[in-house]
């Protein structure tokens, strides 16, 4: 039985500022994240001691150096908020880490919490900026001259699977999803065959099926094996092939599906082989193709369109699924199979759902009107301009307040998780400590929380369990717990 | 497709071109929107034409509306400010 998908994503965020000819992304990012007071509480450190991004999931450490930064850069650039999250400075851009979630629905509420958060605090860091300039960001993978930056999703896996098996079931569905998950984007790069529009952001940039790197070399499908959790049960499987993504319904989607996929490779639900020739040339082909009516070419010589290989996925997935009552399953399936159906008749009658369509519908109306083409800087403007993070000029919250974009969750709910954590993972334990006892907290990572009480030696809590730590679970121990000394004491630390 | 055709047995789709005179048939394929869980099964009958042409002035002039407020908000020089935007890689 397919284990409960915990999961969150890490968004990196494009960054500029506007005026600054001596712009420089990281004093920028450090000031941005600083910049972020709502429920901060103090110094805390992100706590690098059981991280390990060189372990292979192909089971092997992979040699390099870890980067450990000192305690005051430390500071500078981690963030541990309140709602659970982690907001940081990674390389040259701000990221921002959504707290676990269980489900689809959460997910979506979360990383937009994320959005009005990098947005809150870009507001607050332009107050210290120099007149005339403006500190600027974009939730985009690519600044459209062969530079990259991610969109990573993380999910929660039975250890016991195969990592074989996770290799040879998510090729063909990672090449394919992007169909109904692109963010879409004008023009190619990377060495890539010249096109006007493209499906995906990321698509040019994988150049290798599957590898621990996710700065060069890219591969469809990342081997980092740092679960975060009891690695003796657990995975975290670490998809560094997906868009960032503003349509919820998208986010929606690409989310449930995925979920449902790897519990499917989990219980051994993928019977049919649909190995690719190519990967790594067919997920360029697909993205290339915005009609969705080019074929690929599988292993057994087989051709199939990108929506017709998906289709083939969500046929196993509705045999899977059988009669649910879960109804979330039921309407991922449902979204899953009408989203399919229009990309066979049409693409562009999803301009409302699916980040890719929405981008091109609304460039082509404007080129349309303006009699432009698709290398005018303005239509190269309106593609960037479609991931700014500014709610009146961002062209995706521009549809979105015109009715244009299909919503899944409320504004009040995205407002609630930028103060509050998800009330069924460990995230509402860390988020609760964080808000409590801030001030004793010395440092937190995914799966520990540490506190420093009195003079006591630093006191850290594992959380093995990423479903351990509900609300559930610890509200109890919080509300008896006055203090950190006191919390520490019940927990017989 | 047969999977489709397969999975989709049940829902019915209201944009047969015959149904319509030519123009708005072309119209309606490229503006129709997705049918959502439950309510795909209604058959549009000869006022579905009608409804169809109105929607597509409907949208028409939306596109007008949203024309003019990409106007207010795109960035001034387009050029430079695409030529400007350059990123560190990433993950």
């Amino acid at each position: 039985m397919a284990i409960p998908k915990v999961m969150g994503t890490e968004i990196e965020y494009g960054i500029t500022v506007k005026g600054d000819p001596d712009f420089d992304p990281i004093s920028s990012c450090v000031l941005l994240v600083n910049a972020y007071h709502e429920g901060q509480t103090g110094e805390i450190l992100w706590d690098y001691d059981q991280e390990n991004p060189l372990a292979d999931a192909r089971g092997f450490q992979v040699e390099g150096e870890k980067y450990t930064p000192n305690q005051q850069e430390n500071i500078a650039r981690n963030k541990t908020l309140i709602n659970g999250a982690r907001y940081y400075v990674d390389h040259a851009h701000p990221e921002y880490s959504s707290p676990e979630v269980t489900n689809a629905r959460d997910l979506v509420i979360h990383e937009k919490a994320g959005e009005r958060i990098l947005e809150a605090s870009r507001r607050e860091a332009n107050a210290l900026l120099p007149e005339g300039t403006q500190m600027l960001l974009y939730k985009n993978n690519s600044d459209r001259k062969g530079n990259s930056y991610g969109a990573h999703e993380n999910f929660l896996m039975d250890r016991r699977t195969s990592f074989k098996q996770i290799v040879e079931h998510l090729l063909p569905f990672f090449v394919t999803r992007q169909i109904y998950c692109g963010a879409g984007k004008v023009g190619s790069e990377n060495c890539n065959q010249p096109c006007d529009f493209q499906i995906s952001q990321r698509a040019d940039f994988f150049e290798t099926e599957v590898a621990l790197d996710t700065m060069v070399k890219r591969p469809i499908i990342n081997t980092r094996d740092e679960p975060h959790a009891d690695r003796e049960k657990y995975r975290r499987l670490h998809v560094i092939v997906g868009d960032a993504n503003l349509s919820e319904y998208t986010i929606y989607l690409r989310t449930g599906v995925t979920v449902l996929v790897l519990s499917m490779i989990e219980d051994g639900a993928i019977k049919r082989s649909l190995s690719l020739r190519d990967p790594v040339r067919a997920i360029k082909e697909v993205s290339h193709d915005p009609t969705c009516k080019r074929e690929i070419q599988l292993e057994d010589g087989r051709r199939l369109t990108a929506v017709q290989l998906q289709a083939e996925y969500l046929e196993m997935a509705q045999q899977y699924v059988g009669n649910t009552d879960d109804a979330e399953t039921k309407d991922i399936l449902e979204k899953w199979a009408d989203v399919l159906d229009c990309l066979e008749r049409d693409p562009m009658e999803l301009d409302r759902q699916v980040d890719w369509v929405m981008k091109k519908a609304l460039i082509e109306g404007f080129m349309e009107r303006k009699s432009l083409d698709w290398a005018a800087s303005q239509v190269q403007m309106l593609d960037l301009q479609y991931h700014d993070l500014r709610p009146d000029k961002g062209l995706y919250y521009m549809l979105e307040r015109q009715g244009r974009a299909e919503r899944m969750v409320t504004d009040d709910e995205i407002l609630v998780a930028v103060h509050k954590p998800p009330e069924d993972t460990r995230a509402y334990f860390r988020g609760e400590c964080l808000r409590r006892y801030g001030s004793a907290v010395f440092g937190v990572n995914w799966d520990s929380i540490s506190f420093s009480v009195d003079e006591e030696p630093i006191k850290r809590i594992l959380m093995a369990e990423p479903l351990k730590g509900s609300k559930a679970h610890v509200q109890d121990l919080l509300d008896r717990s006055k203090t950190a000394a006191e919390l520490v004491k019940n927990l017989g630390v | 497709m047969k999977i489709l055709t397969q999975l989709h047995k049940n829902r019915s789709h209201s944009e047969d071109p015959t149904d319509l005179p030519m123009m708005m048939a072309a119209e309606s394929v490229k503006k129709q929107q997705p049918k959502k869980g439950g309510d795909g099964d209604g058959k549009d009958g000869s006022d579905g034409a009608q409804k169809l042409a109105k929607k597509g002035e409907q949208l028409k002039e939306e596109m007008d509306a949203l024309v003019e407020e990409i106007d207010e908000v795109l960035e001034e020089n387009a050029e430079e400010f695409v030529k400007n935007y350059v990123q560190r890689g990433g993950q």
